[in-house]
């Protein structure tokens, strides 16, 4: 209250958002995939990233996960800033991703592919592993406790004896669905969702939408969400964001952004009569 | 962060999307053998993976009491000495994914490194539980180290690297200090290994050494294999993109993966220049590479057990069965007969052929003699009864090396357009290909018994990618997106 820093600078400062992107750009070569981009995710906020085919929204997600690092700008998590950092650094101090494409561990069981998510967060040496020492065995048994946690968020879909098959035998709906639990074994307190309803028929759409309001509710995370279905980013989001070549070109609740002009030009193209 | 996650929520009501009654009663629909052979295939299924274990390392151990000996007592010591590589080569290329072309360098510096620590070379003696564990615990550093060097590197880039190191290692020994190395004479007369005032000094004893040492690898492995460890090793081989991602630091995983197989790699070699009492840099080329890839790729890569009995079927079939006349006939027509069996249906096909095959060798030898007696001078060079019984059916000239080269030219090319014909002209020229190959297989391959069995091994690999191509124990699987 008295703080004179706070009350001079800072008009009205919010809880420190989870995520926060200052200026944020990237350039591959000559080519600028992201420049200048603001953008902030609060805690148990979901905020949402549309825009049409190549607009960046996955080199996003990249540049937060630490596949690419940012050439200017900067990535903030929690008040530390993670730009430059190795993307497995970054995941155990807590951001979490699924993928456009999927990429699970197709070979591994689904139990084996959420178990592989607590490695950061498990610290038994190998020889404590192969002579079963009691850190070995309390940490197998929690990851263990914990995947069947997360699997148990999704029902019956991922439960019983599918635990032990391997993650390619799934339906597609299913891997999607072991992608997020996957990112939740990581224990984060930011989910980064690429595309979680593509290729999902209307009643997974509408279920996927429930879920990421229910991760939001019951795991306390904050959710940053790429979505082309705009059933699911007007049922889920607290925020959208709008991007096109790497611009950020509107901001606000779902309807403002869905009516911004800049928006609907970017995916319909101009109006031709305003043209004349 | 997060504490006591609350329950999750109640499936929703209605028809349950996914939740599919027959996939769950997989298990209820299997079919198994009839009778006893069913009650077997079931007691063998709930049995664990250390009983079966044992139960593999008494099997050979009770080997040499049952009248194991001499020459077939040291192809069971190289065959032991190749499954451990291939075990240690699993840890890389079957689980980690990570293509090491290089690792028969690391078997090389076992044995150097055990031959340095304990023969007159350097006047070094050591007692063995010095310097087996200063050779397993230094060639897992020199494998981080080397490793380190290479970081950076994934498939084919790190393959090829990975060769010129391998190479590296022979040019070296060969070359390097040759009053410590030996330079091409290598290091002979290295000691035993010995400690507490024993040493073991008959092939009996080493074979059962190495029986031991492989089941304690295989042991500390499979424990690995089901840890945080191992299901990092395998995530990094399925996409590494994706284990970085979920946590997992890929490079020095992957350098872990390395370094172990690395050390198993160093006690092999370090047993193995005991066992020879020399090492040359020879012993460490790639044709034991070539062995210990054909034995993890036929038994199937990522699949420990399948690992190691890959490499003791193909060791044996190599060193053991090829190695002479007699004997590499009966895998060679074993095996023709085989696939036919298998592969040609129906039965009145299959008939036809063989009566075919049999009528077709027997009238051109009968011809053949009619015209020059010495057309048929050569003989059959396989010995005992496969000789005798192909003697009036397989025409063999008086000097067979031409005649056997130029045949072997027209059965590839014969082979060749096997594959390609339809159905019914295969079948037409099946009998005389089978006649051309047994002709070429007895006056040429049997008496080049070198290349036969590299021939032989290759053709085994060749009918094991089409038959099984996960190999003898391994899982399908799915190519990852990367």
């Amino acid at each position: 209250m008295s703080d004179p820093s706070v009350t001079g600078t800072v008009p009205v400062e919010q809880p420190p958002p989870v995520l926060s992107l200052e200026s944020l750009s990237l350039s591959f070569g000559g080519l600028r995939a992201l420049s200048d981009l603001d953008l902030r995710v609060g805690e148990r906020e979901i905020v949402s990233v549309i825009g049409p085919n190549g607009a960046g929204k996955t080199t996003v997600f990249n540049v937060i996960t630490g596949v690419y690092e940012p050439s200017g700008g900067d990535v903030r998590f929690g008040g530390q800033s993670i730009a430059g950092k190795p993307p497995h650094a970054i995941a155990r101090l807590g951001v979490a991703r699924t993928f456009q494409s999927l990429r699970l561990f197709p070979n591994m069981s689904v139990l084996e592919n959420v178990m592989a998510a607590t490695y950061g967060a498990t610290k038994a040496t190998p020889w404590e592993s192969v002579l079963r020492l009691p850190r070995a065995r309390r940490e197998e048994r929690q990851a263990r406790e914990l995947a069947g946690d997360v699997l148990s968020f999704f029902g019956q879909r991922l439960a019983g004896y599918r635990w032990d098959q391997p993650a390619y035998s799934l339906s597609y709906a299913n891997r999607r669905r072991l992608e997020i639990a996957r990112a939740l074994a990581t224990r984060p307190r930011l989910l980064l969702l690429d595309e979680p309803a593509a290729g999902m028929n209307p009643a997974e759409t509408h279920e996927i939408t429930e879920l990421i309001g229910q991760l939001r509710n019951a795991r306390e995370l904050a959710i940053l969400v790429i979505e082309h279905d705009m059933h699911v980013v007007a049922g889920v989001s607290d925020r959208v964001v709008a991007l096109d070549h790497g611009v950020k070109i509107a901001e606000g609740s779902f309807d403002t952004v869905a009516d911004h002009p800049s928006v609907v030009e970017a995916y319909l193209g101009r109006d031709p009569e305003a043209l004349t | 962060m997060m504490t006591a996650p609350p329950p999750a929520a109640p499936p929703p009501a209605g028809p349950q999307i996914g939740a599919d009654e027959w996939v769950a009663r997989l298990a209820e629909r299997r079919v198994y053998l009839p009778s006893w052979l069913g009650t077997a295939q079931r007691a063998a299924e709930r049995v664990g993976w250390w009983p079966r274990l044992a139960l593999a390392g008494l099997a050979g151990a009770v080997l040499p009491l049952a009248g194991l000996g001499g020459f077939q007592l040291q192809v069971g010591i190289d065959a032991l000495v190749i499954a451990m590589l291939a075990v240690g080569l699993n840890v890389v290329v079957g689980w980690t994914g990570v293509l090491d072309l290089g690792y028969v360098a690391y078997f090389g510096i076992g044995a150097y490194g055990f031959a340095l620590l304990s023969s007159a070379q350097l006047n070094i003696h050591l007692q063995a539980y010095l310097s087996l564990p200063a050779v397993l615990v230094g060639t897992w550093l020199l494998g981080l180290a080397i490793g380190l060097t290479s970081r950076r590197l994934t498939g084919d880039y790190l393959a090829i690297v990975t060769l010129f190191f391998g190479e590296a290692f022979v040019e070296f020994t060969n070359n390097v200090a040759p009053s410590k190395l030996g330079g091409p004479n290598g290091i002979v007369a290295i000691d035993p290994v010995k400690g507490f005032g024993a040493s073991l000094n008959s092939n009996t004893s080493y074979y059962y050494l190495l029986i031991i040492v492989l089941v304690l690898t295989m042991s500390v492995l499979r424990l690995l294999e089901n840890s945080r460890t191992g299901r990092a090793w395998r995530a990094v081989r399925e996409d590494p993109l994706a284990a970085a991602a979920m946590t997992i630091p890929v490079n020095r995983v992957r350098l872990y993966a390395i370094a172990c197989g690395a050390g198993v790699a160093g006690l092999a070699g370090a047993i193995y220049a005991a066992q020879q009492v020399s090492v040359f840099p020879t012993d460490f080329d790639t044709p034991i590479l070539i062995l210990v890839y054909a034995g993890l790729v036929l038994g199937g890569a990522g699949s420990l057990a399948g690992a190691a009995a890959g490499a003791l079927v193909v060791m044996v079939i190599y060193d053991g069965l090829l190695r002479n006349a007699a004997e590499s006939g009966y895998l060679f027509y074993g095996l023709i007969l085989l696939t036919l069996l298998v592969r040609l249906r129906p039965w009145r096909r299959l008939a036809g052929v063989l009566a075919a095959t049999i009528a077709l060798g027997f009238a051109a030898h009968a011809i053949a003699r009619a015209i020059s007696a010495s057309a048929v001078a050569g003989g059959p060079q396989s010995g005992g009864w496969i000789g005798s019984a192909l003697r009036d059916w397989v025409i063999v000239p008086a000097n067979s090396k031409i005649a056997g080269n130029w045949g072997f030219v027209i059965l590839v090319c014969l082979l060749i357009a096997l594959v390609q014909v339809d159905v019914r002209t295969r079948t037409i020229l099946l009998p005389p290909v089978l006649w051309l190959a047994s002709f070429v297989w007895e006056a040429r391959l049997v008496t080049e018994p070198s290349i036969t069995r590299q021939l032989m091994i290759g053709a085994i690999l060749v009918v094991m990618m089409i038959a099984r191509p996960q190999g003898l124990l391994g899982q399908r699987r799915v190519e990852s997106p990367t």
